[in-house]
């Protein structure tokens, strides 16, 4: 017997593992969504109280209070450092570290590839949003030919400044990393991409299996000059062809979690 | 079709209006005539024909997570999320 009687039910709401602080992130900036991704599959995978979430320095800085469960601020570019030393000595806890494109793949690039060569057992969410953010707009290691920010006002000119930083190419061919994939948060359909994604690399950490991260592509709409919408767009139209979306390193080992 | 009703937090929303551009049904707008208590004209659900499905499109973009999302379902389906 089935009941049809229509009753109205909470479909969503704030997840718990955010706290009720009100973010600093500027308005329609993605790392507010990749925060809430994080701690709706924390919630959903029931680990909150063994969760050790290691924060960045940069725009993501203040992550321990936007995050309703343990945190650690780790120096520049040292969060898998510090996620190696908290892994080891409390193997049981869920780490996991939270860095942007400056932190991780400019000042931390040494830190992370380490971390990954040896196989650390932790959960890396990269940030890639192609400039540095929190100190106005410079160039990063991931900026796009081309791309003008507040230190190359002509646009990254690749014979004075180099080409970009593909961290999950780069790391994808370390023999420590398990798996190592790059979602987007330009749209519906990806944000959900990137949360199986996000819910993936916890699980193989929770299975012991080693190394994971999931890069995703963010927006910053104040440092490129544009509204939220539009950085999205741009995400869509310059970001995508110079980094490709999918899965560069998935383990054999890895078996599918159910559900989700 | 479901019904269903959306509630922002005006407390988070920063009128970023990235709700308002993935609406399949364009029934969220930004409210000109006030401001949340940091400063910003909030996201408001703009529905008097009662068109909304709840399909909670506009919570998943959402990066202040300040929307609330309800709808009306047969009391033996009800689940907490989707």
């Amino acid at each position: 017997m089935t009941n049809k009687e229509l009753v109205e039910s909470l479909i969503y709401t704030k997840p718990e593992g955010l706290t009720s602080a009100v973010t600093h992130y500027c308005p329609g900036c993605t790392h507010g969504i990749a925060h809430r991704l994080l701690a709706e599959v924390i919630d959903e995978m029931g680990v909150r109280e063994e969760t050790i979430g290691i924060a960045p320095v940069g725009c993501a800085v203040f992550a321990y209070d936007y995050f309703n469960m343990d945190f650690a601020e780790a120096a520049h570019g040292r969060a898998p450092a510090m996620a190696t030393g908290l892994k080891r000595v409390s193997p049981d806890k869920v780490v996991f570290t939270y860095q942007g494109d400056g932190d991780l793949a400019s000042i931390g690039a040494g830190e992370i590839l380490h971390a990954a060569g040896r196989g650390e057992n932790i959960t890396v969410i990269f940030i890639n949003n192609a400039i540095y953010g929190m100190t106005g707009g410079q160039m990063a290691p991931t900026t796009l030919p081309g791309q003008r920010t507040t230190s190359t006002p002509l646009g990254r000119d690749v014979e004075m400044h180099g080409f970009p930083l593909r961290m999950c190419e780069i790391l994808s061919q370390l023999d420590g990393a398990v798996y190592v994939v790059r979602r987007s948060l330009h749209n519906v359909a990806n944000i959900r991409k990137a949360k199986k994604a996000i819910r993936q690399a916890f699980e193989v950490q929770r299975q012991g299996l080693g190394f994971s991260m999931v890069e995703l592509l963010s927006s910053c709409p104040t440092n490129w000059g544009m509204s939220a919408a539009e950085a999205l767009n741009w995400i869509e139209e310059h970001m995508l062809p110079a980094y490709p979306l999918g899965d560069y390193k998935v383990s054999p080992a890895i078996s599918k979690h159910g559900g989700n | 079709m479901a019904k269903g009703r959306i509630v922002v937090n005006e407390l988070y929303c920063k009128g970023c209006e990235l709700c308002t551009s993935v609406c399949p049904k364009d029934l969220i707008q930004i409210a000109v005539d006030r401001f949340t208590p940091k400063g910003y004209h909030p996201a408001e659900l703009v529905d008097p024909e009662g068109a909304c499905t709840g399909c909670a499109i506009c919570s998943i973009i959402c990066p202040d997570a300040a929307i609330t999302v309800y709808r009306w379902v047969p009391a033996d389906k009800v689940k907490i999320k989707v």
